[in-house]
């Protein structure tokens, strides 16, 4: 069900125009990068890319490739705007966001540039309804300079084994505290709580571990609280790299695949927690 | 300490666990000789918790020679430790529990599937030994079912209702829901189960009577009886006496004890009725309140030697309690303030309002082996006389 209602006149306006057949799968990956409500939109001719923020020590991305969209028109070579992520999000369920197959919501998302409230019109069995959200003006994202040449560690792990243990993560513990190393223990997560402490330990030739390239003992430790809603998008995704830079920042990148097979990535940046002396 | 819990047993392990967490805040754990003791008690002391799991449930039990080793911790670390309870059996393959004394720490490591280990640290406090007296031979009526028969019939109940009253005839059993108040009687919807006796495995009721009890225990153990599958015996006699529930098999006991509302009326008419079996209880010029009267005494004290070889004795005999417990005080050389204390706060504030006998209890270092859940081995019941203790 496009929307394919719209005159091309007014289609010329936008600088803009994104379709979307399930407004799901633009949601669903959104609501991995929810813990804020300002998000900065970049689009591009590769597709849009969502980035929200948390006192400057946590940076989320959400990466929607161009194709994944049924329509991507975009007229110039970048566009940026800001908007309140909640409500974007209430909108994209604005019908109620009903899982039932074969009734979904349509998404046509317009934007006519600079100072231009984003309209989405949204389309469910028969019903249109059409939101404009006021646009801020884009903040810049915060650079994390995380290089892939400055890697450390990288270990590749297939979601289900990680999601078992953060939802079991000990939430009294200040900190997730992360190891990796090329000996034993080669990758744990360990929590020191009120109860006592934990690990959970990966040995290298797990099968859940796809890739396991450490070539040095580091162990940091990252607020608990920052890293709390990476599990959303943990939850979402079926594979995810854990690498540490040497300066101990984290990243953690998500492959997510969506309703219809098409693969999203979500990426997580997150700061060392400084009271901790490196080694 | 050191124990291997593999296959299925770990998921008994942590629905056991799971079951003493809607007793009380904290775990008991004692590895004796005749195998790991779990305990719980709530905060007022109405109601208590066992599992014993026999060195054979485990794949290795060794436990340290030399002083009995006992400590307590926060339920709730341990439940952690089990937290998906519903994929358990299927992830874990082995368990080991491990007790670090000089570093105060009690380790349980998972060796789950795909090679990942996860090791659980938790501080531990020493504690007294936790030890409710009863006996399950003392008891008028005994019951046994499977366990569905009783899920369904607590199914009925809404989750907040908090306590149930059973009554039985020769056979039949009721099941309804109890309103405290009179007044609220009328607003109050009112719930009433028939069970005949047929449905159950064993029926056996020698005294017409009816107790109240709280639900929430009871749907604790149904929990772990149901996913285990184990038949649940039920004992109980007089109002103010507690209720026994237990499950059974060769390498695992658990054992229920939740106190029961006294009723003044119903007290008085049941002594009399019940005059041939149990002597009617001391006359009470303390507190003449009627939840002293059916206390079950919990025995705290340090006993060194074996007590766990003399018969059961008959319950309720003042003179054997008073007895028992000087024998006890004599043979205790730790018999600390602090329990003291404890026992009198146990016993003076006792559950308030409800009317709730409190089980009265104790710490019963018990010397090596067989004290636990077959406390009966060891301790003489000494209902109603409780009080006579402590004055």
């Amino acid at each position: 069900m496009p929307l394919s209602t719209q005159s091309q006149g007014e289609d010329e306006q936008y600088v803009l125009v994104a379709s979307l057949d399930h407004a799901r799968n633009l949601s669903n990956i959104l609501k991995a990068i929810t813990f804020k409500d300002h998000a900065i939109f970049n689009a591009t001719p590769n597709g849009l890319k969502v980035t929200v923020e948390d006192s400057k020590c946590l940076q989320a991305n959400a990466f929607i490739q161009s194709k994944i969209f049924q329509e991507f028109t975009i007229k110039e070579d970048m566009v940026g705007f800001q908007v309140n992520l909640t409500v974007l999000l209430d909108c994209l369920n604005i019908f109620g966001g009903s899982t039932t197959p074969g009734v979904s919501t349509a998404l046509r998302m317009c934007y006519k540039g600079y100072g231009y409230p984003l309209t989405l019109f949204l389309e469910e069995g028969g019903v249109v309804t059409v939101c404009k959200i006021n646009t801020q003006e884009p903040e810049e994202p915060v650079d994390f300079e995380f290089c892939s040449t400055n890697v450390t560690n990288k270990v590749i792990l297939q979601s289900e084994s990680l999601k078992e243990a953060f939802s079991e993560l000990d939430m009294t513990s200040e900190v997730l505290q992360i190891t990796m190393s090329p000996s034993q223990p080669y990758f744990r997560l360990s929590t020191f709580g009120n109860s006592g402490n934990a690990h959970y330990d990966y040995p290298k030739d797990s099968d859940m571990m796809e890739l396991f390239k450490c070539t040095k003992t580091q162990t940091n430790r990252y607020k608990m609280s920052l890293l709390k809603p990476s599990t959303k998008a943990l939850a979402l995704s079926c594979k995810v790299s854990v690498r540490t830079d040497s300066r101990g920042f984290l990243s953690l990148q998500y492959l997510v695949r969506n309703d219809d097979g098409q693969i999203c990535f979500v990426e997580y940046y997150c700061c060392p927690d400084e009271d901790v002396a490196e080694d | 300490m050191d124990c291997v819990v593999t296959g299925g047993n770990v998921k008994v392990l942590a629905k056991a666990i799971h079951s003493l967490s809607r007793i009380g805040d904290e775990l008991y754990v004692e590895p004796q000789e005749d195998g790991l003791a779990l305990r719980s008690v709530n905060s007022s002391r109405s109601a208590y918790a066992c599992f014993l799991f026999a060195p054979l449930f485990f794949s290795r039990y060794t436990i340290p020679s030399g002083p009995a080793f006992r400590c307590k911790m926060a339920i709730k670390s341990v439940q952690a430790v089990f937290r998906s309870l519903a994929t358990l059996e299927k992830t874990v393959e082995k368990c080991h529990i491990e007790l670090d004394e000089q570093k105060n720490r009690l380790t349980f490591t998972l060796h789950c599937k795909h090679g990942l280990m996860k090791t659980h640290n938790l501080s531990f406090q020493d504690s007294e030994s936790l030890q409710a007296v009863f006996d399950k031979d003392s008891y008028a009526n005994v019951f046994r079912s499977h366990p569905r028969l009783l899920v369904d019939t607590v199914v009925h109940f809404s989750p907040s209702l908090e306590e149930v009253t059973v009554s039985v005839s020769d056979d039949q059993m009721w099941v309804k829901n109890h309103v405290e108040d009179e007044a609220d009687r009328s607003k109050a919807m009112l719930t009433e189960l028939c069970l005949a006796s047929d449905e159950f495995d064993n029926f056996s009721v020698q005294v017409h009577n009816s107790v109240t009890f709280c639900l929430k225990e009871l749907r604790g153990l149904l929990v772990f009886a149901e996913s285990t599958g184990l038949p649940i015996s039920m004992y109980f006699d007089e109002p103010g006496r507690p209720v026994v529930l237990s499950v059974t098999d060769s390498v695992l006991e658990g054992n229920f004890v939740l106190a029961t509302l006294s009723d003044d009326t119903d007290q008085r008419k049941n002594n009399t009725k019940r005059a041939r079996t149990t002597p009617p209880p001391a006359p009470d010029d303390f507190m003449n309140d009627d939840m002293d009267s059916y206390l079950i005494a919990m025995d705290t004290s340090i006993m060194p030697g074996p007590s766990a070889s003399r018969p059961p004795s008959p319950p309720l005999v003042n003179s054997t309690c008073l007895n028992h417990t000087a024998a006890a005080n004599h043979r205790t050389r730790l018999h600390s303030e602090e329990e003291d204390e404890e026992e009198e706060t146990v016993d003076s504030c006792g559950p308030p309002n409800k009317k709730f006998c409190s089980l009265f209890f104790g710490s019963v270092l018990p010397p090596s082996s067989q004290m636990t859940t077959q406390p009966l081995t060891g301790q003489e019941v000494l209902a109603s006389d409780s009080e006579d203790d402590v004055q």
